[in-house]
């Protein structure tokens, strides 16, 4: 198994991403440079957070147009998962291959602080290893986070249980005190329609070990590393 | 012919403008009592086209491709012959 971790001019939670791959799940995983186009051989993709092109246009606008992202959806529509952590969520959602927008905070501010996310659904590649309605710690650390989407897609997340995470207070209570960036419906993560894509503001890879004050980001990465040995 | 777009990028109504609210209560520090203060972004393209609908054509795709995001954003588009 080999999973692909993309970066762009300015991504900066690659090495994050990789050293949990490695050291901490266990799995073979390689940093591929957006000029590298070719995903053959990969069984799945990490597009990791940061700043990629500075948030030039709009945060992910730039990186969702390089030709590595046609490559990163033709692994997607072979049943890959491909994950998109903060900044990833970004290009994901400017790439249009997952649903709405991630805009300006409600109020305005770079957010850098533990929040708690209640896991929304285990039918994904990302979530299998969690409980249903289990509350989880991850950190935030986003300017642009919060989840816009039109109504009629809001619904159409809901109803095929999209929606993976939600921000919530300590009682898993998906309050608006609990909400860090003013997202729709505490919106934390979106899967597409076929599950194997995830986009989610909070860093897994910075709460997959205990010393850093959370393990539960581990889970994303064990899930996703079991999906790829079960199916490919 | 050359032609230059002058393309403005505003957020949708109901859209939330932090920018635009944040300087709207500074003002009110600094004394003056504003209605609203709304924020947009402006590009200016030059290009060479066949004709200014050609351009516009173009311009338009552009906003539709990259500069804009359609979901979240309405445009304007300015064009004028440069010399």
């Amino acid at each position: 198994m080999k999973i692909a971790i993309i970066q762009f001019g300015g991504t900066n939670c690659d090495m994050d991403v990789q050293h949990v791959l490695k050291d901490v799940v266990g799995v073979d995983a390689e940093t591929v440079w957006y000029k590298d186009e070719n995903l053959a051989g990969f069984d799945g993709v990490v597009v990791p957070g940061g700043f990629s092109y500075g948030d030039y246009l709009r945060a992910g606008a730039i990186a969702a147009r390089t030709p590595i992202m046609d490559s990163v959806k033709k692994i997607a529509a072979e049943g890959k998962p491909v994950l998109g952590i903060c900044n990833g969520f970004q290009v994901l959602t400017e790439a249009r291959v997952l649903e709405g927008a991630l805009t300006t905070n409600e109020y305005p501010k770079f957010r850098c602080h533990w929040t708690n996310i209640r896991v929304e659904t285990t039918d994904t590649p990302f979530t299998s290893k969690f409980r249903k309605g289990e509350v989880i710690r991850m950190p935030i650390a986003h300017m642009e986070g919060k989840f816009f989407a039109e109504e009629p897609t809001l619904a159409e997340l809901d109803e095929n249980e999209q929606v993976v995470f939600r921000y919530v207070d300590e009682k898993g209570r998906a309050t608006d005190e609990a909400n860090p960036n003013g997202s729709l419906e505490n919106i934390a993560g979106i899967v597409n329609t076929s599950r194997n894509i995830l986009g989610l503001m909070p860093h897994p890879e910075r709460a997959s070990e205990s010393i850093l004050g959370s393990a539960d980001g581990r889970k994303v990465f064990e899930s996703m590393a079991d999906y790829i040995t079960e199916n490919f | 012919m050359q032609y230059q777009a002058t393309v403005t990028i505003e957020q949708k109504a109901g859209m939330l403008d932090p920018e635009g609210t944040t300087a709207k209560r500074a003002l009110g520090h600094l004394g003056y009592a504003v209605e609203s203060v709304k924020t947009a972004k402006l590009y200016e393209i030059v290009l060479e086209a066949e004709s200014a609908e050609v351009a516009e054509q173009k311009v338009d795709e552009m906003c539709q491709k990259l500069i804009a995001n359609p979901l979240i954003h309405n445009y304007t588009i300015q064009l004028r012959e440069l010399n």
